[in-house]
């Protein structure tokens, strides 16, 4: 099944044919409506998608979650393969694959199936713990948060769902990818995370589509509830084509004592925008924001993070790193906000961008509000280009012009890159190596006879 | 060979070298000194093809071939090396990175991370440097000295045939100042071909450092060349009372 274009009918196909009870089927109605009533944002970029052109479900032959490769179409089997998805398993406690709409692929290694740790699609979660999904589900993100937020609580597809129960640690990340395939495609995946008491996750998320000169558009939303003492780390760099709209919500609600981190890269896509944001409830909860965004070839990365402080004793930390190249722009924007009753709060951030050439731009757009005498708030910002001093110390050693931007530039992100899990930080040092690439110029020599 | 001839180098605002000539053969050690000023830190500069100056006439060859149009890091592959005279830092780029990627610039195929490992290690311990550099990044949070020490262990590994020494003694306390000569001249010793060019303002690393030739540069050229024993006159009277041959002292 393919839908093509929204409305209320189409919005109820998907749930009739995911076979969805009632209270989901609402929820989508709900947001449905909420979606239309809902303007763009008045903020950031400017986004020129014409929803009737969207493809906002498509199905797959399985019907079905494979948790063995060989059962998987060879073709895609192979292409995740290629992508070296596969591969990376054996270093995982749990994977999951979404191709177009649906997740294809879970495993999770036993040991965590006997502790009761729940990896599996959102669908999945829905129908055999709807208990749980309930009591979390959209408490952290609301449908009437923003256009997009409701646009996923519509027509949501796929995206992971993890509960880690009380007093469980995991040794090795769960690992979800996401692959857009097929031209304008929408990918709507939903991600629910709770991590309950005590425990501690690391979730790693990799996502890629194949380029299309159609846009297409990612509208996720990802919920995170950390429990009282818990830690919860989620890493991901999206490497989406040019041609398509990344256009998140993703949010986290940290409990006493609990802890956040979000580990953000933003190299792919045309237009991003996404601020991963901490609601410090509780006492003493901290949350940490490391994101990079490279703007490469007019692609607009408008990204940054959000904290909200409530509990006392509360910390949060951002650190933004951008890069701007080749007519990209890549712009910080965030909010910390210190609300009265968040006694004795520390609240730092630190945005640095490195601008490339002339023809790229970045602009930093801060909120910082602290309500109360007893907290702290720190803000530093600084812009630079690379500098002269730097490239001719470095080619003073006989490094070439071109490795040594490379290597400045990958300096300047060494703080996101000693977050990373050790395979992803390779991937990400060629990735960038690729995006920071310095055309060579041709030299004509005009013989004039 | 490096060979500089009639060399005038300016910035937007100035001329700082007027005419400048000298030759190094291979395996000589030559001593340019002068005062404040006087364009010393240009001329290690204009020799690596710095942008911040523009060379107006003359040429520069090494070995017989022409530099002027040449890139900074393909002086450097030709055997070209500067220890600067405040070497910088750079943010977020390791040690084993940056000295990797230099050394595999000069090889068909990369170093080995154990040869390279052995290399560094015994380079480090001979200029008494502390263990897990490896991992820092370029003189993050290091002293001036310890910069100083990290130039000479580039220079070891990079085995360049052209050594220029800005201002090699400032931020070396007296110690580290031995340990630094004695690698270079051990260098030197296993390496008798290597020229080397020092610049210069106190006389002092001189001691340590023996040069055949002396010159002084003023007001952008050399007004005066002799042998170590120059260099003596200077300790003892300082650059002002200089008796130079062509009276060019006076000439601004």
């Amino acid at each position: 099944m393919e839908i093509l274009g929204i409305d209320e009918e189409k919005v109820k196909a998907i749930s009739n044919y995911k076979e969805e009870d009632d209270w989901v089927l609402k929820y989508r109605i709900d947001s449905y409506k909420k979606f239309c009533n809902i303007m763009m944002p008045s903020f950031g970029p400017y986004i020129d998608i014409d929803f009737d052109k969207i493809i906002y479900y498509k199905s797959n032959d399985y019907n079905k979650i494979e948790n063995n490769w060989d059962n998987i179409d060879n073709n895609i089997a192979c292409e995740f393969r290629n992508l070296g998805v596969v591969n990376s398993e054996k270093n995982l406690d749990g994977l999951g694959v979404q191709y177009e709409s649906e997740v294809i692929y879970h495993n999770m290694i036993k040991e965590l199936e006997e502790k009761k740790v729940i990896f599996t699609s959102i669908e999945d979660a829905m129908k055999k713990y709807p208990q749980l999904v309930k009591k979390y589900f959209a408490t952290i993100v609301s449908n009437e948060e923003n256009k997009f937020s409701a646009l996923n609580g519509a027509v949501f597809s796929g995206g992971s769902f993890i509960y880690i129960p009380p007093n469980t640690k995991l040794d090795r990340p769960l690992h979800s990818y996401f692959r857009i395939n097929s031209k304008s495609m929408g990918q709507f995946e939903r991600t629910l995370i709770i991590v309950d008491d005590n425990s501690e996750l690391h979730y790693v998320e990799g996502c890629t589509a194949t380029n299309y000169s159609d846009s297409s558009l990612h509208a996720a939303v990802v919920e995170i509830y950390v429990g009282k003492n818990s830690k919860c780390r989620y890493s991901t760099v999206q490497n989406w084509a040019h041609n398509v709209y990344n256009l998140v919500t993703k949010r986290a609600l940290v409990e006493e004592n609990g802890i956040m981190e979000w580990i953000d890269g933003n190299i792919g896509s045309k237009v991003t925008m996404k601020y991963p944001s901490c609601i410090l409830k509780g006492d003493n909860a901290q949350g940490t924001c490391i994101t990079i965004s490279v703007a490469n070839n007019l692609q607009q990365q408008d990204t940054g993070a959000r904290m909200i402080h409530l509990g006392k004793n509360t910390k949060s930390n951002i650190i933004s790193k951008s890069i701007a190249k080749n007519g990209g722009n890549a712009s910080y924007r965030g909010k910390v906000d210190i609300k009265d009753k968040a006694l004795n709060s520390e609240a730092i951030v630190k945005c640095d961008t490195l601008i490339l050439d002339e023809l790229s731009k970045s602009d930093t757009y801060p909120t910082n509000i602290c309500s109360n005498n007893t907290s702290n708030l720190e803000h530093e910002a600084t812009v630079s280009k690379i500098s002269p001093d730097k490239l001719f110390y470095l080619m003073s050693r006989g490094i070439t012009k071109e490795k040594a931007t490379e290597l400045i530039v990958l300096g300047f992100i060494e703080k996101f890159r000693e977050e990373l899990p050790l395979e992803y930080a390779v991937e990400l040092n060629q990735l960038l190596k690729n995006n920071i690439k310095i055309k060579k110029v041709i030299k004509l020599k005009i013989v004039i006879k | 060979m490096l060979s500089i001839k009639n060399l005038s180098v300016a910035t937007k605002e100035k001329e700082i070298l007027k005419n400048f000539s000298i030759d190094i053969n291979d395996g000589e050690i030559h001593a340019v000194m002068g005062p404040n000023g006087t364009g010393k830190s240009t001329l290690s500069k204009v020799i690596l093809g710095s942008n911040d100056y523009i060379v107006t006439s003359g040429d520069i060859t090494f070995n017989n071939e022409r530099l002027n149009d040449l890139t900074t890091d393909e002086r450097a592959k030709r055997g070209i090396f500067l220890s600067f005279q405040e070497p910088i830092s750079i943010e977020g780029v390791t040690n084993s990175e940056f000295l990797r990627t230099a050394i595999n610039e000069r090889r068909d195929t990369p170093i080995g991370l154990y040869e390279f490992i052995k290399e560094l290690d015994s380079a480090t311990s001979e200029l008494e440097m502390p263990d897990g550099l490896l991992h820092r990044a370029i003189n993050k949070g290091a002293s001036g000295g310890e910069r100083k020490k990290n130039e000479i262990l580039q220079m070891k590994l990079l085995k360049p045939k052209f050594i220029i020494l800005d201002e090699l003694d400032s931020g070396l306390d007296i110690d580290s100042l031995k340990i630094v000569c004695e690698n270079i001249n051990k260098y030197l010793q296993e390496n008798p071909k290597t020229s080397v060019l020092i610049i210069t303002h106190y006389p002092r690393i001189l001691e340590y450092i023996k040069p055949k030739y002396v010159h002084i540069l003023l007001n952008g050229q050399i007004v005066k060349t002799g042998g170590y024993e120059l260099a003596t006159e200077i300790e003892k009277n300082g650059y002002s009372k200089i008796n130079t041959m062509d009276g060019k002292l006076e000439n601004e």
